[in-house]
């Protein structure tokens, strides 16, 4: 069975890459890449207790997936998803073995129901009343490869669409020495089986040997080695050129996965 | 769906290490629960401990991988001759071929609890030693079996608080259909750490007694650890009729609330009816229901109401977690092969611990085991964040 979809949506959010229009910009050169830390909006969609609870890790998946969500024109609420993340929130992690290490051991009850790795799949299925399946993954550093590895195969096992979301955040201090992720970074692609109106692009993904393909850009170049989701950037970059192409993204430590990009317009 | 083969199953629990221990203790309705001493805890509740963990080493060259969770793992897949039959089937498919699809929800994060304690006094870092990648990190225990094992197969965790471990089976299930691999070894590992412990207690739903599903009284979950795993393939010609094969997967969302199940179990019962869809089954065919069943009073009315809403009051049905604790992020990998087990030898567990059955709780729950054939046997796993997914386990003649 061929490993393709249509990519119908995207959103994209991290260092100096405001959303996908303004990555698109930057990724086919056409604007100056500019870094900046990332921005992360409030997530609106959510009732107002919910928000106050939220961490950076939610407010960027929720972000990035609304963005993805919206391009494709899709119905969140008929949409499985795919959500991968390197880690869950360092913050709450960090909060968390801290009291734990003092004689006390006050853990935060809401912090405690906010550790779990799949906080975010379960704020975006609260805020649009989504009941389909979340599948929520870890890979470490290959955990975008997993993610889209597990959305295609929904995609041409189950004939559905999907909703996949990569995303990685920061560690505070003093985890973030042991696990540098330098900010936050996140994309989100709606994953169609039939070409639409708004799809963008069809993708073939084969695993390989092959060397992964670097950033012509040092600077993110820089940001696709530091940030498990921006192993994503030469995929990205081919989509945002629009020409027909082949990316070798890194993976595990014994294959990468090859994609094949046909743009639809 | 097309079916799949339970070709190798094993389980490590705190009431028996792999599936004969395992057994018996179910048929002698034996609860591995005892008061909590573990580490320095100080709650007064019940835990699900494996002792021999403490003592388990992992191989000289994967010691970065040192943690309590690896180490668990590491001593149930030396049970019941698992380790030999993923080599087997690495030896027949090819490294590439076998992926590996685990679900935990705190991995090693014990290591990571232990390190703040040993923190630099001046600058504040963790020590030298502490490895966050191998140990803390989510995957760190697939890709400890992806070594320990040799497999070079696509590989991921999923990590869905305490459904974990069921949603690997559907994971496994679309790559094997998609040809992407021949095998899978999928399963869990959750250990005992500080952050859950304390963490279910600062939500008050741990249980000072050992936890009592579907009981009156019920006022709460014992926490355990376990490992489980099966190695899933397609479904051969010659198949042997007392096999165990998966049905059906069956997964949804509450939408509701991050740490408390849908009042109506809508959640739920959309996941058992999704997987009764799968199965191209009704839901008269399904002969037990190994239940979620936490002993929370929340989450066991919400899960009865769903499995009366679809199975009405007379299916049998029981909750297997007052024996193993509940194992989190394990639980649905452990609940599979007690599934298994319960079809392979004609046994319905009947929850221990469980005294006067709760009169609102029209689901209907034993608490004596019974013995009957049975084909076809659905488990139910839900988490934190409004996560479910059930699974159904039949003989395959």
């Amino acid at each position: 069975m061929r490993l393709s979809a249509y990519i119908s949506g995207i959103g994209v959010l991290g260092p100096g890459l405001h959303n996908w229009p303004h990555a698109a910009a930057v990724l086919s050169g056409r604007q100056a890449y500019l870094a900046a830390p990332t921005v992360l909006p409030t997530p609106a969609m959510l009732p107002p207790a919910e928000r106050r609870r939220t961490g950076r890790v939610v407010k960027l998946a929720l972000a990035v997936a609304l963005e993805a969500t919206a391009s494709a024109d899709a119905d969140p609420t008929l949409l499985p998803s795919v959500f991968s993340a390197s880690g869950s929130d360092g913050h709450i992690c960090h909060e968390i073995c801290q009291a734990l290490a003092l004689p006390a051991r006050e853990v935060s009850p809401t912090r405690f129901s906010n550790s779990v790795h799949n906080v975010a799949a379960g704020y975006w299925s609260i805020a649009t009343g989504s009941m389909t399946e979340s599948n929520v993954l870890c890979a470490f550093d290959a955990s975008f490869i997993a993610g889209l590895l597990d959305a295609l195969t929904q995609v041409v096992v189950d004939r559905q669409s999907v909703l996949l979301v990569a995303y990685d955040s920061e560690y505070p201090a003093p985890l973030h020495a042991k696990r540098p992720i330098p900010d936050a970074l996140g994309v989100a692609m709606v994953l169609t089986p039939e070409r639409n109106a708004t799809s963008m692009a069809r993708i073939d993904l084969q695993l390989t040997d092959e060397p992964c393909d670097n950033m012509p850009d040092p600077q993110l170049e820089a940001l696709r080695g530091a940030i498990p989701a921006a192993r994503s950037l030469p995929l990205l970059r081919l989509l945002a050129i629009g020409a027909p192409g082949r990316a070798i993204l890194d993976y595990l430590d014994v294959s990468r996965a090859a994609v094949q990009i046909e743009p639809c317009r | 769906m097309k079916s799949l083969l339970l070709a190798k199953f094993t389980a490590t629990s705190c009431i028996g290490l792999g599936v004969a221990p395992t057994l018996t203790a179910l048929v002698e309705q034996r609860s591995g629960l005892k008061r909590c001493e573990f580490e320095t805890v100080k709650i007064d509740t019940h835990i699900g401990e494996v002792p021999a963990v403490d003592a388990q080493r992992l191989p000289k060259d994967l010691q970065i991988f040192n943690c309590r969770n690896n180490r668990l793992a590491e001593l149930a897949v030396q049970q019941d001759g698992f380790l030999d039959a993923v080599q087997a089937a690495a030896a027949r498919w090819g490294r590439r071929r076998v992926g590996v699809f685990l679900g935990t929800s705190t991995a090693g994060i014990m290591q990571t609890e232990l390190a703040y304690r040993a923190r630099d006094a001046v600058s504040g870092a963790l020590p030298p030693d502490f490895e966050y990648g191998t140990t803390q990190n989510s995957f760190s225990v697939a890709d400890y079996l992806r070594q320990r094992c040799r497999l070079e197969g696509p590989a991921m965790v999923v990590s869905s608080a305490c459904a974990s471990s069921a949603k690997v089976f559907g994971s496994a299930r679309r790559m094997i259909e998609a040809g992407l691999i021949d095998a899978a070894l999928v399963g869990g590992t959750d250990s005992l750490c500080l952050t859950t412990l304390y963490g279910f207690h600062s939500l008050q739903l741990s249980s000072p007694a050992p936890c009592r599903p579907f009981d009156a009284a019920r006022d709460g979950i014992s926490i355990g650890e376990a490992a489980a795993f099966a190695l899933l393939e397609r479904v051969p010609e010659n198949l042997d009729p007392d096999a165990v094969l998966l049905y059906g997967v069956g997964e949804s969302s509450d939408a509701y609330h991050m740490s408390a199940p849908h009042p109506e179990g809508l959640g739920a019962k959309r996941a058992m009816q999704a997987a009764l869809t799968a199965a191209s089954m009704e839901p008269g065919d399904i002969d037990y229901i190994n239940l979620h069943g936490t002993g929370t009073p929340s989450n066991d009315r919400s899960e009865s109401q769903a499995v009366t809403s679809i199975f009405g009051p007379t299916t049998p049905c029981s909750s297997t977690k007052g024996a193993t604790g509940h194992t989190l992020g394990a639980a649905g990998a452990l609940e599979a092969v007690i599934s298994a087990l319960a079809i392979q030898n004609g046994l319905m567990p009947g929850g221990v611990h469980t005294t006067r059955i709760d009169p609102n709780l029209t689901a209907h729950y034993i608490k004596e085991n019974r013995r009957a054939p049975l084909k076809r046997v659905l488990s139910n796993s839900f988490g934190f964040g409004g996560t479910n997914c059930s699974l159904i386990f039949g003989r395959a003649g």
